[in-house]
């Protein structure tokens, strides 16, 4: 795109971008050292996870701001304007996504150094890494401005829920088979569930990154695969 | 940007819209020349009634050429010609026959710079309505009173419509004109950049005005400012080096606008 004939204008747009790549990276950071704490039961990690949040929200605020400003001074219109809300809504949700991972980090200092079997917190790492390729993915749709990207994550988010949908059956069993692992076994729970919309605020993403790009929001619906509510009724049932 | 070939402007009608547009002027193929030099390229565009249609572009991309063409201000200077079709309830308006007093009685128009006569406020806006109009002076009065009223002004000036027009505050002056526009009960009302020479507090007096009177008339606006035309436009044309490049809802252009060239220039990447 050309640049505007205000330099000033760019830099302001440029900024903003800038800042939410960084505020990106920050939560993709987040989410991985918060299943990893909770993979190594390492609260010393958990907590540093707990305490760097506020970067992100220091973030978010700065973005808000900058937002606020350049509208007030440039009166944007067109793909400026939607670059700008863009931002906005970026940041509203990579916000989300770090107190999901604050929230996982939290649960790992609850435990308090309990040791059930590995096994139980495979399907959940696993889920980690689909969230982690997704947001990964779509940072880069939004840093390279390619729609077709920002589509494949829209529609990958399906595989997310289904995965959710199995580790949720699967640690119910855990719990029938003895009960000792329900407190543990429930705080996964929570955890995939953290996990799990994690990956749709990476299609809101997703949805941003093509509204910036076409302006019109995706009109199709999204394939979804998330039943856990029905999983969990059907097998306790 | 150059473009060597007169290229299709990207027209979108009122289609999201499920009220009935009634085309007040329609613009046809309209060729604009001063002496040889080709001002307007075969523009096509409608005014809907009850509308307000904002011209924007760079200067002197044919946008107050073209608001000059709908009054036939042109015909007062010469070497200056119109070939295609422009209508006004479907009477063709650039036809030699065409009456011009009657024309610009029901195509009024609004310039840049305020222009009262040097007379007294109430003369500025009975002048107009005494050209065309014998009545008597209580019928007058109401006329001038009704016309300021219109104008938003009535409130400031009622006590004082024996002092001279000039000297009125600028952005008085103008809705003065308006006033005067107004008075003689014109059908179609061309603003060609009312407020570039007024302060913000009288440009959102005219915005509000205009605004106020796009119920009653067929409204054309050609203006810099791009976001009084978002502000005050239901249609938003764009005109580049004597083209249509794009027409369509002002919503739509001013969010996303088809063509590239629209887009550079609603967001300041021009030239």
């Amino acid at each position: 795109m050309t640049d505007h004939t205000m330099k000033a204008f760019d830099t302001d747009l440029q900024d903003l971008a800038r800042m939410v790549a960084e505020m990106g990276g920050l939560a993709e950071k987040q989410v991985a050292e918060s299943v990893d704490a909770l993979a190594k039961r390492d609260t010393a990690l958990a907590q540093r996870v707990s305490t760097s949040d506020a970067n992100i929200d220091a973030l978010q605020r700065e973005i808000e701001e900058r937002a606020v400003l350049t509208i007030a001074r440039r009166q944007p219109m067109a793909v400026d304007l939607r670059e700008i809300v863009g931002a906005l809504r970026l940041a509203n949700d990579l916000e989300r996504i770090g107190d999901l991972a604050k929230n996982i980090a939290k649960r790992v200092l609850a435990l308090n150094g309990e040791f059930p079997p590995p096994k139980l917190i495979r399907g959940v790492e696993h889920m980690t890494d689909l969230v982690l390729q997704q947001m990964k993915l779509v940072l880069d749709a939004y840093g390279r401005r390619d729609d077709s990207k920002a589509m494949a994550v829209w529609r990958g988010d399906e595989q997310i829920d289904a995965v959710c949908t199995s580790v949720f059956r699967e640690l119910l069993t855990y719990m029938m088979e003895d009960p000792r692992n329900i407190t543990f076994c429930i705080h996964l729970m929570f955890c995939a569930k953290n996990i799990e919309r994690m990956g749709d605020h990476a299609t809101n993403i997703a949805e941003t990154v093509h509204y910036i790009i076409e302006g019109h929001p995706i009109v199709d619906q999204r394939p979804k695969g998330d039943t856990t509510t029905i999983a969990a009724l059907r097998t306790a049932g | 940007m150059t473009v060597a070939a007169i290229t299709v402007p990207t027209v979108t009608h009122a289609l999201s819209q499920d009220e009935n547009l009634v085309e007040k002027v329609s613009v046809r193929n309209l060729d604009f020349f001063y002496g040889d030099h080709r001002a307007l390229k075969s523009i096509s565009v409608p005014l809907y009634h009850g509308k307000v249609t904002a011209f924007i572009g760079p200067s002197g991309c044919g946008k107050s050429t073209l608001l000059r063409v709908l009054n036939r201000m042109y015909d007062l200077y010469p070497n200056q010609r119109a070939t295609g079709h422009v209508t006004l309830d479907n009477a063709n308006i650039l036809s030699t026959s065409q009456d011009l007093n009657l024309l610009r009685a029901k195509v009024g128009m609004v310039f840049q710079k305020p222009t009262p006569f040097p007379m007294t406020i109430f003369e500025n806006v009975a002048f107009g309505i005494r050209l065309y109009e014998k009545m008597s002076k209580s019928e007058l009065e109401d006329r001038v009173r009704h016309a300021l009223e219109r104008a938003a002004l009535w409130d400031e000036v009622k006590d004082k419509l024996g002092a001279n027009g000039l000297s009125l505050s600028g952005g008085q002056q103008q809705r003065l004109c308006i006033a005067r526009t107004v008075a003689v009960r014109p059908e179609v009302i061309l603003f060609d950049e009312p407020c570039s020479a007024l302060d913000p507090i009288s440009t959102a007096k005219i915005e509000e005005l205009i605004d106020d009177l796009k119920d009653d008339y067929t409204i054309a606006i050609v203006t810099h400012n791009m976001q009084q035309a978002a502000r005050v436009s239901d249609f938003t044309a764009f005109m580049y080096l004597g083209e249509l490049v794009e027409f369509g809802e002002t919503t739509r252009i001013f969010t996303t606008p088809s063509d590239r060239r629209t887009q550079d220039y609603i967001t300041g990447r021009f030239g």
